[in-house]
Parts: structure tokens; C-alpha cells; sequence
């Protein structure tokens, strides 16, 4: 099954953006393909590469880099969301890209599914 | 997923009061996009996010830019379906004669099977 992920909580505050990670790797791990993941709202903090969490801490935002490597998942932070916030292309961590809002409704509409966390 | 594409059905269940965060502006942000790429979209308000329909709300003394705005643009976009959960109004003491025009109130059983039948939700 192609699903499309919407993240709209930030990496640290809650544990929607964790728990999305986690479904992802199970969902690919079963053989299920990853259309997007599109990061709207509080959850553009997810690609700033800045995020510096004291050791011993999860460091979600090397996670989200780490998976587009290995598994070249599209990752696409929403430019507005992301202005508002002070997330641009120079402090996006790799693997990210910046655009639209359209890159979510477009592939809701390629997708079998969608599923969203931190809603 | 083969043979030509047939317009999918796409709902917004809006559940959040319109100016305690930005989560309201920035979904009928994602609604107006979403109305540009004739599908068939579906507002839903239920909880605290009938607030958002209250007419004549002046969020520009919280320096907010009007969602009624939007609203409007959505009518431009054919984007007509804008329902309001029934149970929702009843329990915050609003009426349907209080909110923004073209908004329809349906109980919360109609609200369940329309989510039910949609090929996508997106919470907001």
C-alpha cells in the first residue's frame, strides 16, 4: 500500500513526530511504499539541523536524514509553515526539501492512504 | 491504482477554536490549496472548531487576519460543502442562525458517515 504521512507536531514537545518515524520503518519494513512525508505546521521543526539535543537524547531530526538516506523517502517541509518559523533552506537538515502546500494534496491524491499524527 | 484518476474525496475535520493557536489559520490554508485541485473537499466542524464559524468575529484586535475571508475565497473555488456538527452548537450554546452562510448542521451520526465514506481525512 503507497501512504502519505502528515507530521504537524515538532520533534521534542510531544511524541507525534516519534511515533510517525517509528510507523514509517514498520510500514517499509512490511513492504508498504512511503509516497511522502509532509511536514506542516509546528512539525517544520523536524528538519531544522540546528536542533542540538543533549547526548544520551534522541535526536529525531538525524533520524529523519538518516531514513531519506536509507530508505529515500521524500521528505517536504511546508514553506510557509516553515517561514513562520524560521526554517529555510540554510538550516534545513539533509534529506529535507522545501515546498508547497500542493506537494501534500498532490500526494494524498497519488496515495492509497493517508495518515497523520500530532492532528 | 490503474486507468484514469477519478477525483478523490478529501474532508478537513476541524476541531480546534479558531485563535488559541495558529492550528485553524493554517488548515484553511491547506483547504484553499486543496480546493484548487478539483477534488471533491469536504469542510467538517465539530468541538470547539464551530467557533471558527461565528460571524463577525474581530480577530484583528489580536492582530489575526479574519478566517471569514477565507470562507469566502472557498466559494470562489467551488468548495461548498462546509458542515457543522449539530451536538457540537447544542453544547456550546450556539445556533446554526449565528454562524458564517453556507454552512449546513448535521447530526453527529450524518457527521460519522460522511468521515466514513471520505478517501482521506485530514485532521486539523
Amino acid at each position: 500500500m503507497k501512504l502519505t504521512i502528515l507530521v504537524t507536531e515538532a520533534p521534542f514537545g510531544g511524541q507525534a513526530a516519534a511515533t510517525a518515524l517509528a510507523y514509517i520503518r514498520a510500514a517499509l519494513a512490511r513492504g508498504h511504499a512511503i509516497e511522502r512525508v509532509f511536514f506542516y505546521c509546528d512539525g517544520v521543526h523536524n528538519a531544522n539541523r540546528l536542533a542540538a539535543p543533549p547526548g544520551g537524547e534522541a535526536n529525531l531530526v538525524r533520524d529523519w536524514s538518516s531514513l531519506a538516506s536509507s530508505d529515500g523517502v521524500d521528505l517536504v517541509v511546508c514553506i510557509n509553515a516553515g517561514s513562520r518559523r524560521g526554517l529555510r533552506e540554510a538550516n534545513l537538515a539533509p534529506g529535507f526539501r522545501i515546498s508547497g502546500l500542493g506537494q501534500l494534496v498532490e500526494s494524498v491524491i497519488l496515495a492509497d492512504r493517508l495518515v497523520s499524527f500530532g492532528a | 491504482m490503474a486507468g484514469p484518476r477519478k477525483p478523490k474525496s478529501l474532508a478537513f475535520l476541524c476541531r480546534r477554536s479558531p485563535w488559541g493557536s495558529g492550528h485553524a489559520a493554517e488548515m484553511l490554508e491547506a483547504i484553499l490549496i486543496a480546493g484548487a485541485f478539483d477534488q471533491e473537499v469536504h469542510l467538517a466542524f465539530v468541538d470547539d472548531g464551530v467557533f471558527q464559524l461565528v460571524r463577525d468575529q474581530r480577530p484583528e484586535l489580536l492582530g489575526r487576519r479574519p478566517l471569514e475571508e477565507s470562507f469566502r475565497e472557498l466559494a470562489d473555488l467551488d468548495v461548498e460543502h462546509i458542515w457543522v456538527e449539530r451536538e457540537s452548537l447544542d453544547e456550546r450554546g450556539l445556533d446554526a442562525a449565528e454562524l458564517i452562510l453556507g454552512a449546513t448542521a448535521i447530526d453527529r451520526s450524518a457527521m460519522t458517515d460522511l468521515l466514513a465514506r471520505m478517501d482521506a481525512v485530514f485532521g486539523a
